[in-house]
């Protein structure tokens, strides 16, 4: 038994020494070194991940290359570009994501206030429509682009017969994603359907981060509720309304799924957003040189519009 | 490697000549046949039972539906996958095949073996097997022979009420039309009708976007009012052939009969669509691939007596009708390549493919299609039969792909969403398909 004890004590012993022997080498490391030791993993990961495929991207962006032939890229400096900001068509499908973009937001900001300031009141049953509001973000864009596709569907899909019982419209007498007018209109209607809870969600959190005191004396001052809404609520929601806008706008821009499943960006091109256009000439043309250049041209887009969006959101937040 | 695949073919090629098909030598081998999930390829299922009987070589099957279809095995194709011993391809690929070797060449196969290529039918051998097109370079065998044809309710035209109506209104017989001027009035005659408790729409035709749908559909319309690819004297040469005046007026006629009658709602609609259409009673005439026309016939709510067949209408300049099927190919980069190619050659046998139709796929062999025991074995059989003389098919070339993709946004732009004029429509085409050549490094000038 004493043995034992003996041994025990000799390893405990040498393992102590063993970690002294350690500290002292990472004693020996600059605060600097140890930063570096620290973010190096992440650094890698990013660069693997993020830096090298867009460098590459870049890259391929000035070569003609087909992914699906054996040929090697061949440079042709910035025909692709010239290429794609000459094109009426990309042009047509850039304004087609614009409009799905805008309107999108715009109906989400108006519908999502509306709702955060519903729910914000205090009301039976709050916690379970709350709920209920936020059931269509928690489901899969391609779900969403398939049941839909089901509702529209003029013979059997519900959505023609709840609008032909209000309007008197015979329901096979018209069609939401096959009608030129229509399909721009229709996919707006189903991503505000799913993202409008999430703009919700965030105006909800500015709503409870305002201070009853600056509501009681507003009161005191006899502030009709117009007014409070107008000095009060909406500027102290307005960052949290401008980070919604962000990330929505982000989203918008690059869909892809729900409008693929149920447009295919047709009729035609009607709701052909870049997204699918890009998609198109990347996995069905192979045209991967053109497909870069319209990617790195996207991102540029997106990465200048959202770095000016943040500056002026700092500037609202700093008011 | 590439260089060493005819050399392999070559010495496979004297190995098959010389194997029976004898179960003994064969035990724990496998071939995996490639094709797309449809109702022949059941059929074909139960047919390689028998290759299995007889070789002992198990015959394992993937089949993928046809929305991924293309995607997925020129996929596996480009990077020299192994998965699929034998494929039935698609007879836009055997350009993109023959250039980049991923099919094996079988001429030295095919005379060692004395399978010879006048005994299927001309087109099938063109649109299946030959690269470059009308030269004696075989890269498949003829395996499902298909076209576009049309299918009408035969009880709706019998009606003695509708005949009287439409005799009265159009001083002639209803009967199936026989050029597309007779398919837009038959189309508008039973547009808005109401047949048997429901209103019915005239005809359905293509619309789909994403593949290949409305290029399979316009077409037949097209090839009848003077469309073709390319001057046969100049080649690749298309300013003035794609885009004449009677290819605007075919692309017109098809807009006009997807305005009319088409059932609402089938704007982005295939194969699928149309079958749905027609078996719930929604439409009178229905284009589609004759391939379905066997569980068509059969259909109990509309086949038997109720269904006609017809072939596709003709037009001012012609009667053409756009070709299907595909054909048998060996892969290049398959590890069993001698195995595959004894597959071929059981294939090929005239019962074989006697059997092969009987079970539900369509024969390409002269000696099934052209007897008269086929044209008698089925109402579909005598115009498919017909079908098959006259067929033309899209480009085959390497670059198939973005060819085909321009022509589904080009057309699709036109008929369904409006945009533009069919000569606007096809000028665009034009130029789209002239990138398109000069990337594959050929002058369309």
């Amino acid at each position: 038994m004493i043995g034992i004890e003996n041994t025990s004590a000799l390893a405990n012993r040498a393992a102590n020494k063993a970690a002294l022997r350690r500290t002292r080498r990472v004693t020996g490391l600059s605060d600097r070194a140890i930063v570096w030791l620290f973010i190096a993993p992440t650094m890698l990961l990013l660069l693997a991940i993020n830096i090298f495929p867009l460098i590459w991207a870049i890259r391929l962006s000035f070569t003609g290359l087909m992914a699906n032939l054996p040929n090697p890229a061949r440079f042709i400096g910035i025909d692709n570009y010239t290429d794609i900001l000459t094109d009426e068509d990309v042009w047509e499908h850039f304004q087609a994501t614009a409009h799905f973009v805008f309107s999108t937001i715009a109906l989400q900001v108006l519908i999502g206030l509306g709702l955060a300031l519903l729910i914000n009141q205090k009301f039976r049953g709050h916690s379970f429509w709350t709920t209920v509001i936020l059931l269509p973000m928690m489901l899969s864009p391609a779900v969403v682009g398939n049941f839909w596709t089901l509702l529209f569907q003029p013979q059997i899909g519900p959505f023609n017969y709840f609008i032909g019982f209000f309007t008197g419209a015979a329901p096979s007498s018209f069609t939401m994603i096959g009608s030129v007018d229509l399909a721009p209109w229709t996919i707006v209607m189903v991503n505000t359907w799913m993202w409008t809870p999430y703009v919700m969600l965030i105006c909800l959190a500015g709503l409870r981060s305002i201070p009853d005191y600056i509501y009681e004396a507003a009161e005191v001052d006899r502030a009709s509720a117009l007014r409070q809404f107008w000095s009060i609520t909406l500027p102290m929601v307005t960052p949290f309304l401008m980070l919604a806008v962000l990330f929505q706008a982000i989203q918008s821009f690059e869909m892809f799924d729900m409008v693929n499943l149920l447009t295919s960006g047709g009729p035609g091109s009607t709701t052909e957003l870049v997204s699918i256009t890009l998609k198109r000439a990347a996995f069905e043309k192979w045209e991967t040189g053109y497909a870069s250049a319209l990617a790195v041209i996207l991102f540029v887009t997106v990465f200048g519009a959202a770095n000016v969006y943040v500056k002026v959101l700092n500037k609202v937040k700093q008011q | 490697m590439v260089k060493m695949l005819p050399i392999a073919g070559l010495v496979a090629a004297s190995v098959v000549a010389a194997a029976p098909f004898s179960a003994a030598h064969a035990d724990g081998k496998s071939l995996t046949m490639c094709w797309a999930a449809w109702d022949p390829a059941n059929a074909l299922v139960e047919l390689d039972k028998d290759f299995t009987k007889q070789t002992g070589i198990e015959m394992k099957h993937e089949f993928v539906p046809w929305t991924s279809y293309a995607d997925h095995f020129i996929n596996l194709l480009n990077s020299r996958s192994a998965e699929c011993d034998l494929i039935i391809g698609d007879s836009q690929w055997i350009g993109g095949a023959a250039e980049n070797k991923w099919y094996v060449k079988l001429n030295d196969f095919f005379d060692k073996n004395k399978i010879s290529m006048d005994s299927f039918l001309p087109a099938t051998v063109v649109g299946y097997a030959e690269w470059p097109k009308n030269t004696p370079n075989y890269w498949g065998l003829p395996a499902m022979a298909d076209a576009v044809g049309w299918t009408y309710r035969k009880d709706w035209f019998a009606k003695p009420e509708l005949r009287a109506e439409f005799k009265a209104k159009y001083n002639r017989e209803l009967e199936p039309p026989k050029t597309w001027d007779e398919l837009l009035e038959v189309s508008k005659f039973f547009t808005g009708k109401e047949i048997d408790g429901k209103k019915v729409y005239g005809s359905y035709i293509f619309t789909e976007r994403g593949s290949e749908g409305i290029t399979m559909g316009v077409t037949n319309a097209m090839y009848n009012y003077g469309f073709d690819y390319m001057d046969a004297k100049g080649e690749y040469r298309m300013t003035g052939i794609v885009n004449s005046d009677g290819a605007a007026k075919g692309m017109d006629v098809y807009k006009e009969l997807f305005n009319c009658c088409q059932p609402q709602g089938l704007t982005n609609a295939y194969m699928q669509e149309g079958l749905d259409a027609f078996k719930s009673g929604e439409v009178a005439m229905q284009m589609n691939w004759y391939a379905f026309f066997p569980g068509l016939a059969k259909d109990p709510n509309v086949g038997g007596d109720k269904i006609g067949f017809f072939k596709n209408p003709a037009g001012p300049t012609g009667q053409f009708t756009q070709l299907g099927g595909q054909g048998l190919s060996v892969v290049a980069a398959s590890k069993d390549v001698d195995d595959a190619l004894l597959y071929v050659k059981w294939f090929a046998q005239p019962d074989v493919q006697q059997k092969w139709t009987d079970l539900g796929g369509a024969s390409a062999s002269k000696a099934v299609l052209l007897s008269d025991a086929y044209k008698a074995s089925a109402p579909y059989a005598p115009s498919f039969v017909e079908s098959m003389g006259i067929v033309k098919d899209f480009w085959a070339e390497p670059l198939y792909v973005p060819l085909l993709l321009d022509m589904q946004n080009r057309v699709h732009d036109y008929v369904v969403a409006n945009k533009g004029t069919s000569k606007q429509a096809l000028d665009s085409l034009v130029k789209d398909w002239i990138k398109v050549f000069k990337q594959e490094g050929k002058d369309p000038s």
